[in-house]
């Protein structure tokens, strides 16, 4: 049986699909097998940032109408071993998706893989629900600003009672990912800072992904962030993927790095 | 950084605090609402609606508040009657 862990927000533009191909990536970099499903049908992206955006044939829609198999649909990443993405359709058809369908498509996927990512889309809408439908745990990305913390709020208010397992009594387990953290300007009481988000949210943190010019660089070349174990922002989602698997690890990048003068004389980027 | 800014800088509102109370107020009050049971906007209309056949009042004079204790909820109605 595979663990289904659907990355929601709510608020869009905070970083679904990074997380989604960096925290795959990061499980399938551990050794688990791993598929990660585009659920934004109509604005598919996923492909992109996961760089296989010109192998796409056949999609998750294709799979749900019996149009294509699971295996002519799901496409294997060519950087990770272990590492599969089933992309969205570009339907403009918003009901594409039926409960029914999605369920047999996660208990097909289930057989053959240890982690089933749900990329959701941006919103409460029907597609939305449909990601978050069949989790076991959900990480719930939000930037540290009022907008996104607010629909934070509404989209665990929606994991609560609108999810499979709330419905049979249970929960969904939860986890926070704090994403464009920047510890600067949270020094200059600019920014609310972890300990602001942890207390009005009340959900467990993942990890802290600092704001850092390595996430753009990433997506422009369609190559997930957590692969450039240089920067601090793919250090942080390794960290965080070995929390979501249990382990201890103590956060970093929260404080102001103070830049030693050598780094300050050439302008040492993140 | 001139000299003046250095000084302007101190006197700016703390924003993150100010994020900070606006959204503990908002999550609290939406959370409040999610908490509520679906039919509770018609139950207060209908309320209103009885209390009309009798008395002239606007719908801002009822209040309807459901609060949860710990073993049994309380429906809390407060009406304001004209003079």
């Amino acid at each position: 049986m595979a663990k289904i862990i659907v990355v929601t927000s709510g608020k869009g533009g905070v970083g679904k699909t990074t997380t989604s191909a960096a925290i795959a990536t990061g499980l399938a970099l551990r050794g688990f097998k791993t598929v990660v499903i585009d659920f934004d049908v109509g604005l598919r992206n996923l492909d992109l940032i996961m760089g296989c955006e010109r192998r796409v044939v056949y999609d998750f829609v294709n799979v749900i109408k019996k149009e294509a198999s699971l295996n002519q649909a799901l496409i294997k990443d060519k950087r990770t071993p272990g590492l599969y993405i089933l992309p969205a359709s570009q339907t403009r058809d918003k009901d594409a998706l039926s409960m029914e369908g999605v369920q047999t498509v996660l208990n097909d996927l289930s057989e053959d893989f240890e982690y089933i990512i749900c990329d959701s889309p941006a919103g409460i809408e029907q597609g939305a629900q449909m990601a978050l439908y069949f989790a076991d745990e959900a990480i719930v990305v939000t930037n540290p600003e009022v907008s996104s913390v607010r629909d934070s709020d509404r989209i665990i208010g929606i994991l609560q009672s609108k999810s499979l397992k709330a419905e049979q009594g249970g929960s969904v387990k939860e986890h926070l990912l704090l994403t464009r953290y920047s510890p600067e300007r949270v020094a200059a009481t600019e920014m609310l800072s972890v300990a602001d988000v942890e207390d009005i949210l009340a959900v467990p943190l993942l990890g802290v992904i600092p704001e850092s010019e390595a996430v753009l660089k990433a997506s422009n070349q369609g190559a997930p962030v957590i692969l450039d174990q240089e920067s601090e922002a793919g250090q942080a989602y390794l960290d965080a993927v070995s929390r979501l698997l249990g382990e201890e690890v103590e956060h970093r990048f929260l404080e102001v790095q103070k830049k030693g003068f050598l780094k300050r004389l050439l302008g040492g980027k993140k | 950084m001139s000299i003046f800014n250095y000084f302007l800088k101190k006197e700016k509102t703390r924003s993150a605090s100010v994020a900070k109370e606006r959204l503990q107020i908002i999550v609290a009050h939406e959370r409040n609402k999610r908490l509520q049971p679906d039919y509770l906007p018609l139950m207060q209309q209908e309320i209103i609606d009885v209390i009309r056949k009798y008395v002239n009042i606007d719908s801002d004079q009822v209040s309807v508040q459901l609060d949860n204790t710990d073993d049994c909820s309380v429906l809390e109605l407060n009406i304001t009657l004209p003079e």
